[in-house]
């Protein structure tokens, strides 16, 4: 990371140009510290004060009696613990479904060339173009009665993973990413007499473990975000996920129990964040396809 | 749910046409058998939602009796809402501002890490943060932090002797405080996204521009920016796509008030499908949506192909 960039190395090297240097580097700092980091601090350490003294003005900057027992209250009073299984739940099965249904079939389309692949793929990425609220109600009423199937997926986890497993954006991810894998080492397995589906597992699989990685994890943070459809699944309060639950139960709460519901809520993403940077970034860029 | 099939072993001496036959023939019925499952959740939740949208939107549907034609009348009820202007205008004035700020605040912001040579890491992860937060709890925090009485933004101008704003409860200030949060929750990806562009100039084209005498202001203008002009051209299609659809902060911070100042076109949508059960409407309303961000996604999907 040491090419030069806007600034001439030169100039930063001159006294006038450290100066400035590092009077930006604060001013950066500090804003940062205030936009982004000091929110979460005050949401943090707001849960932890007592209701009389949260809803004092002017606030105290730190609480003056500590009452970390509200994460506890919050855990109990709002449910929470079935809300982060459901949530788990739908977005764990939603990880798992999207790779059982797109990775076969980014392979095929990879590297078995059936008739009319092409004209499959075209259909399946032309989906990238629509947006997500001109299928909100006909899914809607899709995932109600189910055609062929004539199963009702609303209150279902599945209603929620199957139409996540559309996702031409994972196709589009795993292909491309398949397509650079070389043909002789396919064809080389070929020959010693290994299936296409025995290629897919034994070689293809443990070779594509970086993009399975992104693709799940990008699937995983997006259904865990995701409010609008959990909404519509889910009418019965006991199937909801966090995200809604949360908000049917936000005007009834406690302010200083809700804002502890929320703390615990962002936790398990800001770790897999802090866990899995590469792949979220590397799923960012993808998004939006470095020019 | 895999499919698997062999090949058939051929004991006999077969031709080599035939065998390259059965084998093409073999590789077709896997190939398919793997894009089975993809193909039915497509057809199923992508395709054939699409055509049913459209055929959603000139008939009159509720879960009881069967859908009736009913040709352009939800469309009229659409334009004889006033709400339908409203929702225009309120998603329009979202979308501007949301790319006013939304579009520089991060380019800039990328920019200036760019030039930043210590603490690298915190940046990233601090700018970031707010994206991973599940939205729902981004707009309920700073419905809190809005509080005109003991908010945090309030007591923040109060600290430095300004009067405080009304923010969520005043039409003249609920959207631009939507835009606020939308651009607080969503910069990190956008920043992050321009940061990564910006470490792919070559520092060659700098120090040829610094020789040219180009002072910093002329390098931003004639290196930085055109070298990075393809993603913010990518960006800025995909924002005003995902701006348009704005809906989980009107819904849980403002519900479309105060006096309808903050309905958007989806929260209008939700209305018709899920408060007055007209599937036909709402379908009606998505497919004016679809119209007009279709011009946009099929722009930013012949660019990044013509790209990749």
């Amino acid at each position: 990371m040491s090419t030069r960039t806007l600034v001439s190395p030169a100039a930063l090297r001159s006294p006038r140009g450290k100066a400035l240097y590092w009077l930006v580097f604060g001013v950066v700092l500090v804003l940062f510290l205030l936009a982004f980091v000091f929110p979460l601090y005050w949401a943090v350490t707001g849960a932890m004060k007592s209701p009389v003294e949260l809803a004092r003005t002017p606030p105290s900057v730190v609480p003056e009696t500590w009452f970390p027992e509200t994460f506890w209250q919050a855990w109990q009073e709002l449910d929470l613990g079935r809300y982060f299984l459901n949530t788990l739940i739908v977005a764990g099965g939603a990880v798992l479904v999207q790779l059982a249904v797109c990775v076969p079939a980014a392979y095929a389309l990879s590297k078995l060339r059936p008739v009319l692949g092409n004209v499959i793929l075209g259909l399946m990425l032309a989906t990238l173009m629509l947006p997500a609220s001109a299928l909100l109600v006909p899914t809607y009423m899709t995932i109600a009665d189910v055609p062929l199937f004539g199963v009702n997926l609303l209150n279902n986890p599945a209603g929620i993973w199957l139409p996540a497993a559309a996702s031409a954006f994972n196709i589009y991810l795993l292909k491309r990413f398949f397509d650079e894998i070389p043909g002789e080492l396919l064809e080389a397995a070929r020959m010693d007499g290994a299936g296409p589906v025995r290629v897919l597992i034994s070689i293809v699989l443990p070779i594509s473990r970086p993009i399975l990685a992104v693709v799940s994890i990008v699937a995983l943070v997006t259904a865990w975000k995701d409010f609008i459809w959990p909404l519509l699944v889910f009418s019965d309060p006991n199937e909801q996920t966090l995200s809604v639950a949360l908000e049917r139960v936000a005007p009834d709460t406690a302010l200083n129990v809700l804002t502890a519901g929320l703390v615990l809520a962002s936790i398990p993403m800001i770790l897999v964040f802090l866990v899995f940077q590469r792949q979220i970034l590397a799923g960012l860029t993808a998004g939006s396809l470095k020019g | 749910m895999v499919f698997s099939r062999s090949s058939g072993e051929l004991s006999e001496v077969a031709p080599p046409v035939q065998g390259r036959w059965r084998r093409k023939l073999g590789e077709n019925l896997t190939a398919y058998g793997l894009l089975a499952a993809a193909l039915v959740v497509f057809a199923l939740f992508s395709w054939w939602p699409l055509i049913r949208g459209v055929l959603l939107s000139f008939q009159q549907v509720d879960f009881v009796n069967p859908p009736s034609w009913v040709g352009f009348e939800n469309f009229e009820r659409l334009f004889n809402d006033p709400l339908f202007g409203a929702a225009w205008r309120n998603t329009l004035l979202f979308t501007g501002l949301a790319l006013l700020l939304g579009f520089a605040v991060p380019f800039l912001t990328a920019v200036v890490l760019n030039e930043l040579r210590h603490a690298r890491s915190f940046f990233r992860v601090a700018v970031y943060l707010p994206v991973m937060l599940p939205p729902v709890v981004t707009a309920l925090l700073w419905k809190w932090f809005y509080n005109p009485g003991p908010g945090l933004f309030n007591e923040g101008l109060r600290a430095v002797g300004l009067p405080g704003l009304s923010w969520l409860d005043s039409g003249s200030t609920a959207m631009i405080s939507l835009v606020l949060v939308s651009t607080w929750a969503n910069m990190g990806s956008t920043t992050l996204i321009y940061l990564a562009a910006l470490q792919t100039i070559p520092g060659e084209l700098y120090e040829a521009a610094e020789l040219d005498g180009a002072n910093l202001w002329r390098r931003l203008v004639h290196v930085t920016i055109p070298q990075t002009r393809f993603v913010l051209l990518v960006l800025l299609l995909l924002q005003v796509v995902a701006t348009m659809q704005v809906f989980t902060e009107p819904y849980v911070m403002t519900g479309g008030g105060p006096e309808d100042a903050t309905v958007t076109l989806l929260l209008l949508l939700y209305r018709y499908a899920f408060y007055y059960n007209d599937f036909g409407t709402a379908s009606a309303l998505s497919l004016l949506l679809f119209v007009v961000l279709g011009i946009f996604s099929a722009t930013y999907v012949r660019l990044t192909r013509t790209r990749s």
